[in-house]
């Protein structure tokens, strides 16, 4: 029979409807306000943590909707504003400095739609508010960094393996290393091919030189490796800040995106993600009395840091090292004692420091020293104040003359050992980064930019709904029914999808969808007119209409989705997130207007015996 | 109801020389504005800083541009944004060290100066390379978009008609960027979007034209081309102007209520949509019949065949 939809299709299109209503949900539930707590530098939060949060909260006297741990952090949800502040503070001085406090907003979707998965849509900084920060990675001196410390390395071996050299000089793209005699160079050529399979040699009997340069895969390492360390450095710094959900990414060969949702103070976050931290050696003054030095009697030439668990150490001023010189730290387990350990690399120049500096100290403990610049308040003058924070994070016992490669043991447990050699390599930050690009949107032109998109997008929406029940009256609602359903259809996959996000061209993206969605239906419904102008039978002309604009719409939409795509690959933040929805809507609007329009067309008017259409 | 009831076939194509001068007209147009006046390109591609402010009552632009210059910052172009509490203050690309702590560094400077609390709306900053890095890719985007899309339409439809559409887009790119050139109105991200949404928009309504084409040359037998296509042009006018016409309305909306920040988007695709409207009437199709386009290019190859044999076996 014509026009009529088998039941699995009519079920078919119930169901997707359900289903995007039903992630689109989420959407409606407004936000509660939240406290988040982490810990910093890699710190897990516990259950113990998390008690202790929350007789902190019982006696402030701070009541609290929920408090739970999730993914490594805790979670403590509020009624009111107020309530939240309070609890930020209390917890802040309750807590140790180990770990941020961060206000946040949570989504107040209820327990049965998130054991789901359904979350509302994330909203861009254009709409949240926050900052958004694109760093480029100083590539040139990283490259130029690994020419030195392939120059350091060459001399040290050479000289390690008693080969004579005259010359070893950073010389165009790579090293030349000129030797004395052709037995020499042949010898070097040898010895050094073994340093490091990455490194290409070229040699040259006539001026007895040898050039060496770093193979395509070498250099794409050096390159991978200044962002991914700086990735880890950021992260860091980002935890300091106490921003809820920040997000650092790598984008492109050389940069990487910071985005921090709701923070005011731009000028802070930049002087935090600016400063650095560093890593210095000292060894331990065991001739001073520490517990005088506490007291003020500290002997000359030493000073007092304290560790961890706050006990205080007593170090000689003077360092045997300081953090510039390592270029490589990983963790791994002591080989005999099977306890956690860090295997630290450095540069030559680190290496012959070090050797010097543990030489006449076999036997004695050696303390390795974390400083940072943390913000702590502000100056007078209202500028940020910064204070040197000095942590003792490793005292070993020096069982050697120590040389380019150590190991440090003494840590607790392998993710403290991993979180040192992070941090290690964290001091070796071998390529300079700068802000390249800022957009910070404040939380009130945020809030209105949502307001705007939401009102342009009810007008819109409102108009085009009017009109087509004015134009095409009962198929006019029709349409208006695939135009609500792909509304929530467009939501609902926004929500779903992990990556997508709502920001303000994103809003205008589902306008224009709206406008243009209907075009589907105008195509169709203007065939069936045409098909009962020529005086087809209704049942004919429903059938003829969908069928013949069928391909029309279809290449229609693919060249859009085409323009749409382009976009994406090449947009960034808001820009993204048009071609996002634009896409979305593109697709979902073929499905109602053509598929979903066909079921309520067939359930209502289709099979019957119908004399005039109201069309 | 029914917008435009239409007895007989209105003939498009006889209009098409003067509507071929006027396109070509509008495009010298816009090509001389464009390397005359050049683009008011925004931040996002000249690079520089750019800070919006709110004050509690209206601002007095007299104060804030005298604060700026007392703060050194001679270059900077202070104008109203959207209401009359909301400043803008643009500053060009500096050499001088810190560049991305200028914002900051205004934003003080603005409070002490003019002792009124000010509100923090809008910072945005871009380094230098990444504007020529943005304007590069820009570019690139909107060719790969028009060589991906004359790919398609080739390979769906017949090289005339991708021919065809490729012109019409091209044609209502130009146009649309003259508009932003002559009006000197700000050139930035979100407006090179709406172009590409344009160029969407503007191709979907070529399509909708060329495959009617398509059907009444295989449909009707006889008639020459220019009949056929204005057959075919008057049986889409109405799906044309209908869509067009929802879709102004929801860009009107935009352009009204959307503020300031989307105002150059809603111009571009309210423009866009006009001139593709037009382009899809006149230049697709115009030089779909120019390049000369018949009855047999369209028909699929096997009844081709079957009138070639029969021709042969006539005496």
């Amino acid at each position: 029979m014509l026009n009529k939809y088998p039941l699995w299709k009519s079920l078919m299109v119930v169901f997707l409807l359900f289903f995007g209503a039903l992630y689109a949900l989420p959407n409606l539930y407004g936000e509660d306000p939240a406290v988040q707590i982490s810990g910093k530098r890699g710190l897990e939060v516990t259950a113990s943590t998390l008690d202790t949060v929350k007789s902190e909260l019982d006696n402030g006297n701070i009541r609290y909707q929920s408090a739970a741990l999730e993914n490594g952090q805790i979670l403590v949800r509020f009624d009111n504003y107020e309530n939240q502040q309070n609890a930020r503070d209390t917890l802040m001085k309750g807590l140790s400095d180990e770990y941020s406090v961060a206000l946040n907003l949570t989504p107040a979707t209820p327990d049965w739609l998130d054991s789901i998965g359904a979350v509302p849509m994330k909203l861009g900084l254009d709409l949240s508010g926050g900052v958004h920060f694109l760093m480029e990675v100083d590539m040139k001196t990283a490259m130029d960094r690994a020419k030195v410390n392939m120059t350091d390395t060459f001399r040290a071996k050479l000289r390690e393996e008693k080969i004579r050299y005259k010359r070893v000089a950073e010389a165009g793209n790579g090293v030349e290393v000129i030797l004395r005699n052709v037995e020499d160079l042949e010898q070097a050529e040898r010895v050094l091919k073994r340093v490091d399979p990455g490194y290409l040699f070229v040699d040259n009997e006539d001026k007895l030189s040898l050039k060496v340069t770093m193979s395509e895969q070498k250099i794409r390492e050096t390159r991978e490796n200044a962002i991914s360390q700086n990735i880890t450095i950021i992260r860091n710094r980002v935890n300091e800040l106490g921003v809820a959900e920040p997000l650092v990414q790598r984008q492109g060969q050389k940069h990487i995106v910071v985005e921090l949702p709701g923070v005011q103070d731009t000028a802070k976050a930049k002087e935090i993600l600016g400063a650095t931290a560093t890593l210095s050696f000292h060894m331990v003054d065991q001739d001073g009395d520490v517990n005088s030095a506490v007291n003020g009697r500290v002997p000359p030439g030493s000073f007092v840091v304290y560790d961890q668990d706050n006990r205080p150490v007593l170090l000689k001023k003077r360092s045997i090292l300081q953090g510039e010189h390592i270029v490589g730290a990983n963790s791994g387990r002591d080989q005999q004692s099977q306890q956690p350990a860090v295997y630290v690399d450095l540069d030559a120049a680190g290496g012959d420091k070090m050797s010097r500096g543990t030489k006449g100290n076999v036997g004695k403990p050696m303390a390795t020293v974390f400083i940072e610049s943390v913000a702590s308040g502000n100056n007078p003058d209202g500028s940020l104040k910064f204070k040197k924070e000095m942590e003792v994070i490793s005292v070993a016992t020096i069982q050697s003359r120590l040389g380019r490669s150590f190991q440090i043991t003494g840590e607790r447990s392998p993710a403290s050992a991993h979180n040192l050699a992070l941090l290690l390599r964290a001091g070796a930050l071998i390529a300079p980064i700068a802000i390249v690009e800022e957009r910070t949107v404040g939380p009130s032109l945020g809030a209105e930019n949502v307001q705007l998109g939401l009102q342009a997008i009810m007008w819109g929406f409102a108009m085009v709904l009017a009109f087509m029940m004015f134009y095409y009256r009962k198929f006019g609602v029709v349409a208006n029914l695939a135009l609500a359903a792909n509304l929530i259809l467009i939501v609902g996959i926004m929500s779903l999808i992990p990556g997508a996000t709502l920001t303000l061209p994103g809003m205008a993206g589902i306008v224009l969808t709206v406008g243009m969605a209907v075009d589907a239906n105008v195509l169709i419904f203007e065939r069936i007119r045409e098909e009962l102008r020529e005086g087809k039978s209704v049942q004919q002309s429903i059938h003829q209409g969908y069928d013949a604009a069928f391909s029309t719409i279809f290449d229609a939409n693919i060249t859009t989705l085409i323009a749409a795509i382009i976009l994406f690959a090449v947009g960034t933040g808001p820009i993204k997130g048009f071609a996002v929805t634009l896409s979305i809507g593109i697709i979902t609007s073929m499905f109602t207007s053509i598929i979903g329009t066909r079921a309520v067309v067939n359930a209502v008017w289709g099979g019957k015996k119908v004399d005039k259409l109201s069309i | 109801m029914q917008l435009l009831k239409l007895k007989n076939t209105v003939p498009f194509m006889s209009f098409r020389k003067s509507a071929m001068i006027f396109s070509l007209v509008m495009v010298l147009a816009s090509i001389v504005s464009l390397s005359v006046n050049k683009l008011n390109l925004g931040l996002d591609f000249t690079g520089g800083t750019l800070i919006e402010v709110g004050f509690d009552q209206p601002a007095n632009l007299g104060e804030v541009r005298k604060v700026m210059e007392q703060g050194g910052y001679d270059d900077a172009v202070v104008q109203l944004f959207g209401s009359a509490n909301d400043v803008l203050i643009r500053l060009g690309q500096r050499d001088n060290v810190k560049a991305e702590m200028l914002g900051n560094e205004i934003l003080k400077l603005l409070k002490d100066g003019t002792g009124q609390d000010i509100e923090m709306r809008r910072i945005e900053f871009v380094g230098a390379n990444v504007g020529e890095e943005l304007t590069e890719q820009g570019g690139l985007a909107m060719l790969t978009a028009l060589i991906c899309i004359l790919i398609y339409v080739a390979f769906r439809f017949e090289w005339r008609f991708a021919l065809g559409s490729v012109t019409a887009l091209a044609h209502d790119v130009i146009l649309t960027l003259g508009l932003f050139s002559v009006l000197q109105i700000e050139f930035d991200l979100t407006v090179l979007a709406a172009i590409l949404a344009v160029i969407g928009y503007s191709l979907n309504d070529t399509i909708v034209v060329s495959d009617r084409i398509r059907e009444n040359f295989r449909k009707i037998r006889k008639g020459e081309p220019e009949e056929i296509i204005n057959i075919s042009l008057t049986q889409t006018l109405s799906r044309t102007m209908i869509t067009s016409l929802t879709t102004f309305l929801v860009l009107l909306a935009l352009f009204f209520i959307g503020g300031p920040l989307i105002h150059g988007f809603a111009t571009a695709l309210l423009f866009g949509i006009f001139v593709g409207t037009y382009s899809s009437i006149y230049v697709a199709s115009t030089v779909a019949l120019g390049l000369g386009i018949s009855k047999e290019d369209l028909i699929p190859e096997v009844i081709e065949k079957e009138g070639a044999d029969q021709e042969e076996l006539m005496p």
